[in-house]
């Protein structure tokens, strides 16, 4: 929307950097670090390394106590992505910097098996021969059969380009923490499952036993024991002390440190069971009680069987897969989760950075935003929330582990984990359960000196390393204990712009003493490699990029919101040119007034869910003081089953999710038919296809954008058109030939505000005759023109309500539509425009409507616009500031204002509705007459 | 209804008609109605619509639901179920000045042979009788002796707690077809074609039992009378199936005025009109009435007349006001005239006093709607009744509503929150004034900002 992939490489040319002051900067948010090695010539779109994969992917290794480290599965699972790379090689290298002295069995001085809750530990690595660099999560699974108890496994998200892992270290640590988290649980469950079949086994086996040996005692009266009948004494006496410790082991992993998942709400009634049942110890072998445990007894009856009291470590016996190891669904979900990490990552850093950045940006927008944005990307943050593997299935039940899965461990403070290379300094984590991190991030990024850390980075690696001179630890989760006040840490990922986030912190110190420091650029540094940082000389110099930070303060603080009113109009008259920014700055500047959120508000902020908003957002946030909480943001606006709106033909994600299995529904992606049959053809992977969400919205987007681009320099009438769309009045598309229609509706959806996140107004087929409450729904649809007499209907309904339409003919290509003479619609849509790329030209159209949506945010939020000065002003003179405002400061013209007075009233709608469902949509329409035109 | 549906071979006859409509085009600047909410319910016919205060109406039709509505958010409050069948009569039951907790209640009638009572806030039916013989048709509430009356084949009278008092023989087995009060406890009642006037005696000291006397029958109708209003204190207007209007005095029971010729074809006819006329007597027939101070509106069949009570004459008409008959007319304070009809459009007259213009030598006759039918007058073109002194009146259209698919049954105007129409497309449409509602959705706006304490945000 705001930054284009196009133009994001050239945003900082080498001329511009020399007199950066000369004109208007380039706000340091907007921008993304230059290319590493551009001063070297290098294309920064050539493969950095002679790497042996195509792309990215998701790998997930064991290392198995039998043969070693192994490769376990690709994501995706596509021979073609890996290629030639050596899977088992870099499983090895992966698998053995595994930091996790995760200490299980009997430890001295205590009598049974101990489980430990091992944190994950999260590697950056690199392997410098093959040409790949990889973020490595490492995390165990409990199995009874495995040696301790546990078996190591890791997750690796493997690229050939090393500044993608290091810069979204954060996001990757989190999303995968998410998958790490679910399938620990999942492997909990079934690890318990496993433990109440064992004990069951041991149960039936001393009562065998048992009676084996009162039948003996019984048999021989002679007063001594034969060998026979000591030797099953003592196997029961195994099978006792057996049964006590798979008791304590039942106990231990059901006690599973709840407070962890710190999402105690979505475990409703679960917490009590566990509670419970940690107080009575093992209850297993009372079949009442067991009967009613939680979940982690409710399976089918298990018939025990004999066994041998002593577990033999048998190593013929075959381990149990990954999948056995987990409970189905949580594997399920994880393997969705891992699906959408790859997603999400897809693609060149630059262009995930920019991504970054413009979700950040929209996030600002939050008031306004759901009118253009593609209310699947304004999603995002809640589909993150809601874990998206929920998203495209209709029926709950498989969704609902995803729901319980527990906020990744980054964010928790880290109690337990002992890194067992804790002399490696790593940064990259923010412990956000800690609220007073200010003066010790200030006081470390004064003491820092990053060269010495490198070296003690580098030092220390070659010492705890051995296993290959080719592999390089980047870096890995510092653990809390290394630093004296390592309780109160706040780190950063590596910044998007070091500088950036420096000036930042720096300029808080000068204007707010007392105000929370959440920013610390210390250990950042301490990743970028030399000739990374080379480039970066601000990042060193600190007091370098001061003077930007300054004017960035002034611009932040330039609307005070007591004086809304006269100081916004001032600016407005005095500078237009900033305008575009001041929807936004008002926001921000109220909020700065507001005592700076802490981390906790954040968290609270989501209604108790969780989100992990790209680190770089964060910081953005914190910059900006953007957490106006003016709006109470629902977590959950989507609604699936909302009659109006069926989840799935108004998703376009949802199909085009599918497209691996429909690819030729690309272009009607909204097929409800086609989308129907494809997922139910393929009902078995549709949870992880749902992932191809962000990719294929691009393509839609494309798409969108290109028939959009052809609608205007084809048809004359595209501004009335696209008019009627921007002021609400719905706009029929009348065709015979459905594909065309549907092209076109897709195109011009475009152009349609939405009511609120869940849907666009959009129908893009309809053969029956309209009814005045399609006209209330929907705001652009395709209309099927039939030639057989039943079609008269349809005509005369459109004639009939005709004052509520717009109706572009296809077949006769004719538009029928009041008159437009404003000057938006031409720039929106210029026939002669230069932008030839489908994309280009939808960021070009997203751009143009921000725009809008800031003018009609000011325009409804202005306060003096709408209420009387005082009881005795007339209406009329409180119309005619609106129109002066609407005229002189916002520039509109003639019809301009209808569209800027539509989108002011949606955004009353919008913000004063208390839930998505309840209000209904009103139809507004004047009466205006209309024109025909005609090519 | 759904004329414009069928299409085909009405297609020719439609645009006959059309020609002789009088049409607005879409530019209506003094229609204020600019914003709509459709409201979905009910699943059959919605017939009823009854204000219950000044924010609150409650709708009723064939589907026996009664549901409650909020007519400013449109927001569905209650739904009253307890009918079996269709509701035939529905009316507001206001609580006692007198008593304190007094609830809002409806009285409801159904042709399944109850009446309910409801509790319009708590959405509780408070009580049924079902001991009627027959359908009741009508229900009127007598404020001033706190009881209520019940029309179908006999008169029946009942107190709040359904009490039946005393009721009357069986009058017919066509039933009351409406039911008005009148002063000195009178009510009269219309039966057919006649009137009938039944007296209520309340409970004296001599008298124990309520009783209802017939007092006088007024056969002065030749057809069957579909409409009855109350005009002032001293005066209600009756109008029949075939077009005639009888203004009668409230007291005495006398007629003050007649006009049997509402019909009355033009002496100049159009063939094909006129036999077009003749054959509908739905043409002719008088649906409603409205009043103010002056006038009395009369619907007739298509058409729309201003009777000046004074002048006793129309004083302005608009023949073919509507493509199908007319259903109910409202006058609204502000000389605004609206009416509804089977052909799914509302429309907003207004009534101009104009000084006639010199005109064709008008032909005797009182309503003479001399060449209204012909099919080259321009009809954008008022029609003008002209008087004999000069001034003249006229009804204007200045706008229309379209959103129904199907008969507007009636409407309900609310002076804050605009009109709502209900219609045999089982919808209710709420009509607003879109300036106004913006101005309100600014003012609550600013409202949640300064509740959620955004606006002077805390330092």
């Amino acid at each position: 929307m705001i930054s284009a992939p196009d133009v994001v490489a050239f945003t900082k040319e080498d001329e511009y950097e020399e007199e950066p002051y000369n004109e208007p900067a380039l706000p340091e948010e907007y921008s993304v670090p230059l290319f590493p090695y551009a001063s070297q010539g290098a294309n920064p779109w050539s493969k950095l390394s002679g790497a042996k994969f195509s792309r990215d992917f998701i790998l997930i290794s064991e290392f198995s106590e039998q043969v070693g480290p192994q490769p376990l599965l690709t994501i995706p699972n596509d021979a073609k992505v890996f290629g030639t790379f050596d899977l088992n090689y870099f499983s090895l290298r992966i698998m053995s910097v595994d930091y996790q002295a995760s200490f299980v069995g009997h430890p001295p001085g205590s009598a049974y098996p101990k489980l430990n809750f091992v944190e994950d530990s999260k590697v950056v690595l690199g392997d410098s021969k093959e040409g790949a660099f990889a973020y490595v999560h490492h995390l165990t699974l409990y199995d009874l059969e495995a040696r301790g108890f546990v078996r190591p496994f890791c997750m690796a998200y493997i690229s050939a380009d090393q500044h993608k892992i290091m810069q979204q270290f954060q996001e990757l640590s989190a999303e995968f923490s998410k998958a790490s988290e679910c399938l620990k649980m999942g492997n909990r469950k079934a690890f318990a499952g496993e433990l109440e079949k064992k004990l069951k086994d041991l149960d039936y086996t001393r009562t065998v036993l048992h009676t084996e040996t009162e039948i003996q005692k019984k048999a021989n009266d002679k007063g001594f024991y034969t060998s026979q009948a000591i030797e099953k004494a003592n196997e029961l006496a195994n099978v006792e002390k057996s049964i006590i410790e798979h008791q304590d082991l039942l106990r231990q992993i059901r006690s599973y440190p709840r407070q962890k998942m710190k999402i105690p709400a979505l475990h409703p009634g679960d917490t009590e069971h566990t509670q419970d049942q940690a107080a009575q110890v093992s209850t297993t072998s009372n079949p009442e009680e067991s009967a009613n445990a939680d979940l982690y007894t409710c399976r089918p009856a298990y018939t025990p069987k004999l066994i041998k009291a002593k577990s033999t470590k048998c190593f013929d016996k075959k381990l149990k897969t990954l999948e056995e190891l987990c409970d189905t669904e949580y594997f399920t979900q994880t393997l969705a989760q891992l699906s959408h990490i790859e997603h999400m990552f897809r693609g060149d850093l630059c262009y995930l950075l920019t991504s970054q950045i413009d979700r950040a940006l929209r996030k600002q927008q939050h008031i306004t935003n759901f009118l253009f944005e593609d209310f699947m990307e304004v999603d995002d943050r809640m589909e993150k929330q809601e874990n998206v593997p929920s998203r495209p299935s209709q029926d709950r039940l498989p969704s609902r582990p995803v729901e319980e899965c527990p906020i990744p461990k980054v964010l928790i403070s880290v109690g337990s984990y002992k890194s067992s290379v804790e002399s490696v300094l790593i940064k990259m984590e923010q412990e956000l359960g800690d609220e007073e991190y200010k003066e010790v991030a200030a006081a470390e990024s004064s003491n820092f000196d990053p060269q010495e850390n490198l070296d003690y980075l580098d030092m220390d690696m070659k010492g705890s390393i051995s296993s290959g001179e080719s592999i390089e630890v980047l870096g890995t989760e510092k653990s809390s204990s290394v630093l004296s006040k390592s309780d109160s840490q706040a780190s950063l990922t590596v910044p998007l712009s070091p500088h950036v986030v420096r000036s930042k912190a720096v300029s808080h110190r000068t204007i707010s003493e007392d105000s929370i420091e959440v920013l610390s650029t210390c250990p950042s540094e301490a990743l970028i490699p030399d000739d990374f940082k080379a480039s970066y000389p601000s990042a060193i110099n600190e007091e370098e990029p001061y003077a930007d930070s300054e004017g960035a303060i002034h611009f932040e603080a330039s609307v005070c919101p007591p004086e809304l009113g006269e100081t916004q109009e001032g600016s407005l008259e005095n500078t237009p040119s900033q305008i575009d920014s001041s929807c936004s700055i008002g926001k921000a500047s109220e909020g700065q007034l507001v005592p700076l959120p802490t981390p906790a508000d954040t968290l609270s902020d989501e209604d108790g869910v969780v989100s992990i908003p790209p680190q770089s957002s964060r910081q953005k946030d914190q910059g900006f003081h953007v957490d106006v909480e003016m709006e109470n943001t629902d977590p959950s606006p989507r609604d699936n089953s909302c009659e109006m709106f069926p989840a799935y033909e108004l998703d376009p994600s949802c199909l085009l999710a599918s497209r691996d299995v429909s690819k030729t529904s690309l272009d009607n992606y909204s097929d409800t038919a086609s989308y129907m049959s494809s997922v139910a053809s393929t009902s078995s992977d549709r949870t992880l296809s749902a992932h191809s969400a962000g990719l294929s919205s691009e393509r839609h987007k494309k798409r969108a954008g290109q028939n959009a681009l052809k609608f205007i320099r084809q048809y004359p009438f595209a501004h009335p058109a696209i008019y009627s769309l921007l002021s609400g009045r719905t706009l029929v598309v009348l065709g015979e030939d459905e594909t065309i229609v549907r092209k076109l509706v897709t195109a011009l959806s475009i152009f349609v505000p939405s009511y609120g996140y869940y849907a666009k107004p959009v129908k893009h087929w309809i053969s029956s005759p309209l009814h005045i409450m399609d006209f209330q729904k929907w705001k652009l649809i395709g209309l099927q023109r039939v030639a057989s007499p039943a079609s008269m209907g349809t005509l005369h309904t459109l004639s009939r309500y005709s004052r509520y339409t717009s109706i572009l003919d296809l077949d006769s290509k004719t538009l029928r539509c009041p008159l437009y003479r404003g000057t938006l619609v031409p720039r929106l849509a210029d026939h002669r425009t230069q932008i030839k790329r489908g994309s280009t030209y939808y960021l070009h159209v997203q751009s143009m409507l921000t725009q809008l949506c800031s003018k009609a945010f000011l325009y409804t939020f202005c306060h003096h616009l709408h209420l009387p000065a005082h009881s005795e002003e007339t209406q009329e003179a409180v119309a005619s500031r609106q129109a002066s405002f609407l005229k002189l400061n916002l520039g509109l013209v003639n019809e301009d204002i209808r569209v800027v007075q539509y989108l002011a009233e949606l955004l009353k709608l919008h913000y004063m509705q208390e839930s998505p469902e309840t209000t209904q949509p009103l139809l507004r329409f004047d009466y205006v007459p209309s024109f025909l035109y005609k090519i | 209804m759904l004329r414009w549906l069928i299409g085909g071979g009405r297609e020719p006859q439609g645009l006959g008609e059309k020609a002789a409509l009088q049409t607005i085009g879409e530019d209506q600047s003094q229609n204020p109605y600019t914003e709509l909410l459709v409201l979905s319910a009910h699943r059959d016919i919605v017939r009823f619509l009854v204000q219950l205060d000044d924010n609150r109406f409650a709708s009723a039709g064939d589907d026996g639901i009664i549901v409650v509505w909020n007519a400013q958010t449109g927001e569905k409050l209650l739904d009253l179920r307890g009918h079996s069948q269709k509701i035939t009569a529905i009316t507001a039951f206001p609580p006692l000045d007198s008593c304190e907790q007094g609830h809002q209640l409806i009285l409801t009638a159904s042709a399944d042979r109850t009446v309910g009572v409801w509790d319009c806030d708590t959405g509780r039916q408070i009580q049924s009788v079902s001991c009627f013989q027959s359908t009741v048709k009508c229900l009127t509430v007598l404020q001033g002796l706190d009881v209520w009356l019940s029309g179908g084949n006999d008169l029946g009278v009942w107190n709040r707690k359904l009490d039946l008092l005393c009721k009357t023989n069986h009058l017919s087995d066509t039933g009351i077809s409406a039911l008005v009060e009148i002063p000195r406890n009178c009510v009269v009642a219309a039966v057919g074609k006649e009137l009938i006037i039944f007296r209520l005696v309340a409970p004296t000291e001599g008298l124990l039992e309520w009783d209802i006397i017939e007092v006088k029958r007024l056969l002065d109708h030749q057809d069957s009378i579909l409409s009855l209003v109350n005009i002032n204190d001293t005066s209600f207007v009756t109008g029949s199936h075939v077009g005639e209007l009888i203004i009668w005095d409230a007291l005495d029971w006398t007629v003050q005025a007649c006009e049997r010729s509402f019909w009355n074809p033009s002496p100049q006819p159009d063939a094909q009109q006129e036999i077009k006329l003749c054959q509908k007597q739905n043409d002719i027939s008088i649906n409603h009435f409205t009043c103010d101070e002056e006038n009395i509106f009369v619907a007739v069949g298509r058409g729309l007349y201003v009777y000046n009570l004074q002048l006793k004459r129309v004083i302005a008409c608009q023949k073919t006001a509507h493509d199908s008959t007319i259903l109910h007319i409202v006058r609204l304070p502000n000389r605004q005239l609206i009416s509804c009809s089977e052909d799914g459009s509302v429309r907003i007259w207004e009534v101009r006093e104009k000084q006639q213009l010199p005109a064709e030598p008008v032909p005797t006759g009182f309503f003479n709607m001399w060449g209204f039918g012909r099919v080259n007058k321009q009809a954008s073109q008022p029609v003008k009744k002209q008087q004999e002194n000069g001034t003249t009146c006229s009804l204007e259209l200045i706008g229309d509503l379209i959103g129904h698919s199907s008969s507007v049954e009636m409407f309900l105007y609310f002076e804050d929150h605009g009109l709502v129409t209900c219609s045999a497309d089982h919808l209710i449409i709420l009509w607003k004034n879109g300036e106004r509602e913006s101005g309100l959705r600014s003012i609550k706006l600013f409202q949640k900002l300064e509740e959620d304490g955004d606006l002077h945000p805390a330092v």
